[in-house]
C-alpha cells in the first residue's frame, strides 16, 4: 500500500499522469495551474519523457494532436482563457477520434477574469466548447485524492473511447494540499496498432483525418459513429457519489469544490435534525441524470450549489423536468457565487433551514 | 477535534511553511489535513496567509470562513483576520511587530514576541517557529512537538534545510512559553 503523502493538487495531477504512463506534456503557462507545467518540466526529462512549453495554447493543443496521432499518452493543461484558445484543437481531436487528456483548473471569468477558483466553465466543458457535434467526457474531482485517481482514469477512458477527456478542477483544488495515497497504474492496455501513425514500413499507411469532403455521406457516417459511441458512454460511464442522501428530504447537488462546501452544510444540518443529503456528479458529461432522478423521488426540495450563475442547474432541470416519475415536480432551488467567490456554508445552511419553516 | 487555522503575515515570514509543517506532522499522526495558501497577485512584502484544517474526521470543506485559531505575525494581518476568529477561539499575535492589543474580548488572545525570541535563538527568520511552538503548547491535540520537528526535513526546501537546527530550537523555545 502506498504511503500517505501531503501534496498540492496541481502537482498531484502531474504525478498521476506520469503514473498513468503519460510521457508527453505540452502547455502554455497560466495561473492557477502553473504547478502542473513546473512539475512536468522537472519530472518528464528525468524519465525519458518530453516536456515542451509551447509558444501558445494553440501550438500546445496541436502538439497534443501530433503525439496522440502517433499513439502516445499525452496531456495538456490550462485554466479557463487558455482552454478557450484550445477549443479548436479539441474539436479537431474529437473529429479525428484521437485520445487526449485536457486539464482545466478553472478560474474566474468571463474574459481574462481573475485567478481565483471558479466553476464558470461547466457549459464550455460539457457542451463541447468547440465547433461541431462532439462530446468530451468530463470528470469533476472534489479532493486531491480524487484528482490523482481521476487523472489515471482519464487516460484509460481517453484510450478506450479514442476521445478527449476533460479533467475539470478549479483554482482552489489546484492550490490545495491534502493527504493522499498515490494511485497505482491501472494496468489496462489499449491496442492502437490499427490506427496510430507509427511508420508504415511493411503495412498500408494509416491516415488520421479531420477533414472529410467526399464522398458525401462520409462525414455523417463519422458523426453517426461518434454519436453511437456517446450513447454507449452515457450507458456505461456515469459516475456519481452520494452522502447521507438515503432518507434525505432536502438534496444538495454540487460538484468539485462546491460539493465539499455542501458536505460541510449537510453535516451541520444533520446535527440539527434536518434531513439533508448530498448528490455529487463525478462525470459532468455523461451527467448522472437517471441517478439524480431516482435520488430526487422522495425529496421535498433540491438545492443546486455552484461557483457559477447556475450551469449544472440546467442539467438538473433537464433530468428532473423530463422525468415521468414524481421527481418532475420537485422544486429546484439554486445558490451560487461567481467571479471566483465561494458559496458560504452558513448561507447554504440558512437556506435549507428556511425550507423547514 | 476539528480546528480551522489561519496563519497570516507578510511574504517571507514563512507563513505558508508554518501551515505545511503542521499539516505534515498531523498527517503522520494519522489526522486528516488540508492546506490552502492565499495565491493572489502576491509579492514580497505583501500579505500572505494560509488556511489549514486539522481534524480527526474526514474534512468536509477545506475552506475556512471563521477560524477557530488564528496566528498573526504582523499588523495588517491582525486587522484583516481578528474579526473573523470564532467566539471562544484562539488568537496568537506577534508583539515584535504588532504594537497594539486585539480589541475582541470574546476570544483568547495570546501575545508572543516572536521576532525577538527568534533572534535570541539565532535567526529572526525563525519567528514563525516560535509562534508555531507556542501554538503546539496551547493546542497539543493538533500535533506533538516531536512530530513537527521530524516534519521539518520534508517541509523545508533543500536550500533552507541548514536552518533547521535554529528552527528546532525556536519550536522548542515557543513550546516552553506559557
Amino acid at each position: 500500500m502506498a504511503e500517505t503523502v501531503l501534496m498540492k493538487g496541481n502537482e498531484v495531477i502531474g504525478e498521476a499522469a506520469i503514473i498513468a504512463g503519460c510521457r508527453y506534456y505540452f502547455a502554455y503557462p497560466i495561473t492557477p495551474q502553473n504547478e502542473i507545467p513546473a512539475y512536468m518540466a522537472l519530472r518528464l526529462p528525468r524519465i525519458g519523457g518530453t516536456f515542451l512549453q509551447a509558444e501558445s495554447e494553440l501550438a500546445a493543443i496541436n502538439m497534443v494532436f501530433g503525439a496522440s496521432a502517433a499513439g502516445a499518452r499525452v496531456m495538456t493543461s490550462s485554466a479557463s482563457p487558455g482552454i478557450s484558445l484550445k477549443q479548436e484543437g479539441i474539436s479537431y481531436l474529437s473529429g479525428a477520434e484521437l485520445p487526449a487528456v485536457v486539464v482545466n483548473m478553472v478560474r474566474g471569468g468571463p474574459g481574462l477574469g481573475n485567478i481565483a477558483g471558479s466553476q464558470g466553465d461547466y457549459f464550455q466543458a460539457t457542451r463541447g466548447g468547440g465547433h461541431g457535434d462532439y462530446r468530451t467526457i468530463v470528470l469533476a474531482p472534489a479532493s486531491v485524492q480524487e484528482l490523482a485517481d481521476l487523472t489515471v482514469e482519464a487516460f484509460d477512458l481517453a484510450d478506450q473511447y479514442r476521445m478527449v477527456v476533460v479533467l475539470l478542477g478549479d483554482g482552489y483544488l489546484g492550490q490545495m494540499s491534502e493527504s493522499l495515497k498515490l494511485p497505482e497504474p491501472s494496468g489496462k492496455e489499449f491496442d492502437k496498432s490499427s490506427w496510430a501513425l507509427t511508420g508504415a514500413s511493411g503495412r498500408a499507411p494509416h491516415i488520421v483525418y479531420s477533414l472529410r469532403l467526399s464522398p458525401e455521406p462520409a462525414l455523417e457516417e463519422v458523426n453517426l459513429r461518434l454519436q453511437a459511441k456517446y450513447r454507449e458512454i452515457e450507458k456505461n460511464e456515469v459516475r456519481f457519489d452520494t452522502y447521507r442522501s438515503k432518507d434525505a428530504e432536502y438534496l444538495l447537488v454540487g460538484f468539485g469544490t462546491s460539493a465539499r462546501i455542501c458536505k460541510a452544510a449537510v453535516n451541520i444540518l444533520r446535527r440539527e435534525g434536518i434531513k439533508a443529503g448530498l448528490f455529487r456528479p463525478i462525470t459532468l458529461w455523461p451527467f448522472p441524470s437517471l441517478a439524480i432522478e431516482r435520488a430526487a423521488g422522495s425529496i421535498k426540495k433540491v438545492l443546486a450549489v455552484e461557483m457559477n450563475a447556475g450551469q449544472m442547474l440546467e442539467d438538473i432541470r433537464l433530468a428532473l423536468w423530463t422525468s415521468t416519475s414524481s421527481s418532475r415536480n420537485v422544486v429546484i432551488d439554486f445558490c451560487g457565487r461567481t467571479g471566483g467567490m465561494i458559496p458560504d456554508v452558513d448561507e447554504i445552511v440558512e437556506r435549507v433551514r428556511n425550507y423547514e419553516k | 477535534m476539528y480546528e480551522g487555522i489561519i496563519f497570516a503575515g507578510f511574504g517571507g515570514q514563512g507563513i505558508i511553511l508554518s501551515g505545511k509543517l503542521i499539516c505534515i506532522a498531523a498527517m503522520r499522526e494519522g489526522k486528516n489535513v488540508s492546506h490552502i495558501p492565499s495565491y493572489g497577485a502576491e509579492m514580497r512584502g505583501g500579505t500572505a496567509n494560509c488556511s489549514v484544517v486539522i481534524s480527526d474526521e474526514e474534512i468536509a470543506s477545506p475552506l475556512i470562513r471563521q477560524p477557530s485559531i488564528c496566528v498573526v505575525m504582523n499588523k495588517p494581518s491582525l486587522f484583516k483576520f481578528e474579526e473573523s476568529v470564532q467566539a471562544g477561539g484562539l488568537l496568537i499575535y506577534n508583539t515584535s511587530l504588532i504594537d497594539l492589543k486585539p480589541s475582541r474580548d470574546d476570544i483568547r488572545a495570546v501575545p508572543v514576541q516572536a521576532n525577538d525570541l527568534a533572534q535570541e535563538e539565532g535567526n529572526v527568520r525563525s519567528a514563525n517557529m516560535i509562534a508555531l511552538g507556542l501554538l503546539l503548547r496551547l493546542k497539543p491535540e493538533l500535533a506533538a512537538l516531536d512530530s513537527v520537528i521530524s516534519a521539518l526535513d520534508e517541509a523545508v526546501s533543500a536550500r533552507n534545510r541548514s536552518l533547521n537546527i535554529i528552527n528546532t530550537k525556536s519550536l522548542k523555545r515557543g513550546f516552553s512559553l506559557s
